[in-house]
C-alpha cells in the first residue's frame, strides 16, 4: 500500500450514500452503463472521489441543469480532453492534499477514438488518475455509430452492413503504457470487479478500468438481458476477465468454458450481429487467437473463479 | 524605470509565477501548456520557475493544455496557459468551454497568422476567431503592459462579478521575441495585488455537476448572465486599475486609449503594436500642420463602444487599421468601430500587416493621406506593407 492509500483511508470525507446513480437519471431501461456505475459506487465507500466525465452517454445521464442524479462532484468535459480535464484536478489535489481520488469516466468513442491522445498523454505521464472506459461498443448518444470498440460483424447506424474492422485491443495499449494497473470489470461478475474497483482507487498513479456495457439501444437486445450478455461473453471468452499490473504482469483472473452454446446465444441475442451474419466459427478462431496470446502474457494458467 | 531586459514572452511568464506564487495560501496554481512559436519561450520560463504550490502541465497538444487549465480552475487553482495561432485554433473548442464554465483561466496569446501556408508572424487573426468564444481580451503595445496585463487579467477575472478567463494579446516577434526594459514587481506587491483565489462553487466534495443540460431556456438564461458578466467588466477594470497603481505603482491603460485626438481633424483607430507606429506618425502629421489624432482599442471583448462613441464625437475622418482580415469581409477592427461613429462621418478600412508585414510610419502616413482625399468610404482596402 502506497504512502497515499493511508492518507485517503484517514481523509476526512463522510460516508458516501449509495447508490452514486440516484432516481431521475435518464438512462435508458437496461443501460449497462447504469449497472457499472453501481457496481463502481460498491467499491468506491468513504473514499472522497470527483468525477469527470467527458461527452458521453454519460453526460446526459445526469439529467438537465440544475438537477443531477449524480451522487459526486462532476465535472463534464469536452469529448476527448477527459483524461486532460481529470489531470486538472488530480494535480490541484495532491497540491491541497485531501486525498481526492479523480476517476475520469468515459464511453468507448471517448476512449479509444476522440480521447486517445489526451488518455495515452495522461498515461504515459502516470497522472494520478483512474480511467474508467464503460465499452457498449457504440456511440449510444449519437444515436448508435461505430467506434473504433465496435467488434467486426456489428451492423451500426453507419455501418449497416456491419462493420468490417475488428475492435482495438484497449487493455494491450494501455499495457504498452505501462500503467500501474489495467483491468476488465464484468458486470455479471460483481465480487471481482468490486475488488479491482478497491484496488485501482487505491494505487496511485494512472490506472484503467475496462467494462463491458450492453446498451440495449445499440445492441437491439433485450434491456433485461444485459448481465446475462455480459456473462455469456465471459464464459466463451469473447470478453476476458484479467488484471495487468505495470504493463507486464498479467493475471487471467476468470477462466472461460469457451462454451459454443455461450458464444451462439451471445450472438443470437442480439439483432446487431443478424446482417453481417458472421458465424459463430469466426469468432470463436479469434477468441482461441487472442487467449493463446493472453496465456502467453500470463506466464500461468488461474484456475476458473466460479463465482456468479 | 529600473528593469530587466525582457521579452514579452519572459514578461509574460514571470506574471504567471509571480501570479501562481500568490495563491500559495490558497488553491495553489496550475498551468497546462504545449509549445507553438512564437509562444514556446513563455512556457519555457514558466517550466523553469520555482512554483510554491505550483504545477505546469507539459501536455500532448494545445486542447489538452487548455483542458487542464479547465480541471485545475474547476478545482480553484489559478491557471495560466499560452500559445499561438493554429495551436489556439487547435485550442478553441476548450477555449469556449473555459469561458462557458466560467472559469477565470488567464492566457497570453503571442499572436501569429494562421496557416498553412506556414507563416510564423504576427497578425491578429488567431485571436480574433476566438472573438465570440465569452473570453475577455486584452491587446498589448509594448512588453510592460503585457507583464502588468497577466496580473490585471487575474484580478479580473476572479472578480466574483465577473468570472471569465482573459486573453492577454501581444504579438509574436514584434513584441514576443523583443527585449525591452520591463519591471517586474516583488512577490510582496503582487501577493496584495492578487488575493487567494476563492472561486464560488468550485469543485469540492459536495455533490454537484459542472457543465450538465441545459434546456433551450436555461441556456438563454446562461448566455445572458455571460453577458452581463461581459459588460461589468469594464467598472471591475477601473478599480483594477486603480488596486494596480496603489500596489504596483503604475496606471494601466484604459480599454481605450487617445492620442492627441480632441482637436483632431481626422482618427486612426488600431489594435495592438501598430498603435505605437501610428503615435510616432501623428506626431510627424502634427510637426507638418496635420490635425492628426490616434485611437488604441486595448479592449476587444468586451468591446468599448460607448467609449469609442465619445472620441468620435464630431470626427468626420475615421481610419481603421486592421492587422487581420475576415476573408470576404475587411478587417474585424473596422467592423465593430464604424458602428460608433457618427452618422455621415467616413470610417474606411485599412488591412494591413499580415502575415507579419513590417508596418511604418510611413504606412500609416500613406493611410491618413488617403482618408484625407476620400468623398466617401470605399470597400477595406488591403495594403502589402511589403511593398
Amino acid at each position: 500500500m502506497s504512502e497515499l492509500t493511508a492518507t485517503v483511508a484517514s481523509a476526512p470525507a463522510p460516508a458516501r450514500a449509495a447508490p452514486l446513480l440516484r432516481p431521475g437519471n435518464s438512462n435508458c431501461p437496461g443501460c449497462g452503463m447504469s449497472m457499472a456505475l453501481q457496481i463502481f459506487a460498491r467499491g468506491i465507500e468513504h473514499r472522497r472521489v470527483q468525477l469527470v466525465v467527458p461527452a458521453s452517454c454519460a453526460a446526459v445521464m445526469a439529467g438537465p441543469f440544475p438537477t443531477t442524479s449524480l451522487a459526486a462532484p462532476v465535472v463534464l468535459s469536452t469529448f476527448g480532453a477527459g483524461a486532460a480535464v481529470a489531470t486538472g484536478l488530480a494535480r490541484v489535489a495532491r497540491l491541497n492534499g485531501d486525498g481526492t481520488r479523480v476517476v475520469c469516466w468515459a464511453g468507448d468513442g471517448g476512449t479509444y477514438d476522440i480521447g486517445m491522445a489526451s488518455l495515452s498523454a495522461a498515461a504515459e505521464r502516470d497522472e494520478d488518475v483512474l480511467y474508467v472506459c464503460y465499452d457498449n461498443e457504440i456511440y449510444g448518444n449519437t444515436g448508435g455509430q461505430r467506434s473504433s470498440a465496435t467488434p467486426a460483424g456489428a451492423s451500426t447506424t453507419n455501418t449497416p452492413a456491419g462493420k468490417l474492422e475488428e475492435k482495438k485491443d484497449i487493455l494491450a495499449i494501455l499495457a504498452a503504457h505501462r500503467v500501474r494497473y489495467a483491468a476488465s470489470l464484468s458486470i455479471a461478475h460483481p465480487q471481482d470487479a468490486v475488488r479491482k474497483v478497491r484496488r485501482a482507487l487505491d494505487t496511485s498513479g494512472f490506472r484503467f478500468l475496462h467494462v463491458l456495457a450492453p446498451c440495449p439501444t445499440g445492441w437491439k437486445s433485450e434491456p433485461a438481458l444485459g448481465i446475462e450478455l455480459v456473462r455469456l461473453a465471459v464464459r466463451s471468452g469473447l470478453y476476458p476477465i484479467v488484471e495487468i499490473v505495470e504493463g507486464r504482469k498479467l493475471v487471467i483472473n476468470h477462466e472461460p468454458d469457451f462454451s459454443t452454446e455461450a458464444l451462439e446465444l451471445y450472438l443470437s441475442l442480439q439483432r446487431r450481429f443478424q446482417r453481417s451474419g458472421l458465424s459463430a466459427e469466426r469468432f470463436a478462431a479469434a477468441i482461441a487467437q487472442n487467449w493463446r496470446d493472453l496465456r502467453a502474457r500470463s506466464g500461468r494458467i488461474v484456475p476458473a473463479d466460479r463465482e456468479g | 524605470m529600473a528593469g530587466q531586459l525582457l521579452s514579452a514572452n519572459h514578461a509574460a511568464a514571470l506574471a504567471a509565477a509571480l501570479a501562481g506564487r500568490a495563491n500559495r495560501a490558497a488553491r495553489g496554481f496550475c498551468s497546462g501548456v504545449y509549445p507553438i512559436t512564437p509562444s514556446t519561450e513563455c512556457m519555457e520560463l514558466l517550466c523553469n520557475q520555482e512554483i510554491e504550490k505550483g504545477e505546469v502541465v507539459r501536455v500532448e497538444s494545445e486542447h489538452s493544455a487548455m483542458a487542464v487549465c479547465i480541471g485545475a480552475a474547476a478545482s480553484g487553482a489559478r491557471t495560466f496557459s499560452t500559445s499561438s495561432s493554429n495551436g489556439l485554433a487547435l485550442m478553441a473548442e476548450n477555449v469556449v468551454a473555459a469561458a462557458l464554465l466560467r472559469l477565470p483561466v488567464v492566457m497570453v496569446a503571442a499572436n501569429r497568422t494562421l496557416g498553412p501556408p506556414w507563416n510564423i508572424w504576427a497578425d491578429h487573426g488567431d485571436t480574433l476567431l476566438l472573438r465570440d468564444s465569452g473570453w475577455v481580451q486584452l491587446y498589448c503595445a509594448d512588453n510592460q503592459e503585457v507583464l502588468d496585463s497577466v496580473l490585471c487579467a487575474y484580478r479580473l477575472a476572479e472578480d466574483r462579478r465577473v468570472l471569465l478567463p482573459v486573453l492577454v494579446c501581444q504579438e509574436g516577434f514584434v513584441l514576443s521575441h523583443t527585449m525591452t526594459e520591463t519591471d517586474v514587481p516583488s512577490q510582496e506587491r503582487v501577493d496584495r495585488f492578487l488575493p487567494p483565489l476563492e472561486l464560488p462553487g468550485r469543485l469540492g466534495a459536495t455533490p454537484r455537476v459542472m457543465g450538465g443540460i441545459d434546456a433551450p431556456h436555461t441556456t438563454e438564461v446562461h448566455r445572458a448572465q455571460h453577458h452581463e458578466a461581459m459588460g461589468r467588466v469594464f467598472e471591475v477594470y477601473r478599480e483594477v486599475q486603480a488596486a494596480f497603481e496603489r500596489e504596483l505603482g503604475r496606471r494601466p491603460a484604459d480599454p481605450v486609449v487617445a492620442y492627441r485626438a480632441e482637436d483632431a481633424e481626422a482618427l486612426i483607430v488600431s489594435m495592438g503594436t501598430i498603435a505605437s507606429t501610428v503615435v510616432r506618425a501623428v506626431d510627424e502629421a502634427r510637426a507638418r500642420g496635420e490635425r492628426l489624432g490616434a485611437v488604441r482599442v486595448r479592449m476587444f471583448r468586451p468591446f468599448p463602444a460607448d467609449a469609442l462613441a465619445r472620441l468620435f464625437r464630431g470626427k468626420r475622418r475615421i481610419a481603421v487599421i486592421d492587422r487581420n482580415l475576415s476573408l470576404g469581409f475587411g478587417g474585424v477592427l473596422w467592423g465593430e468601430a464604424r458602428g460608433q461613429a457618427e452618422p455621415g462621418a467616413i470610417v474606411q478600412g485599412y488591412v494591413i500587416g499580415i502575415g507579419g508585414g513590417d508596418v511604418r510610419p510611413a504606412h500609416v502616413a500613406a493611410i491618413a493621406a488617403d482618408l484625407a482625399a476620400r468623398t466617401a468610404a470605399g470597400a477595406p482596402v488591403l495594403l502589402e506593407a511589403g511593398t
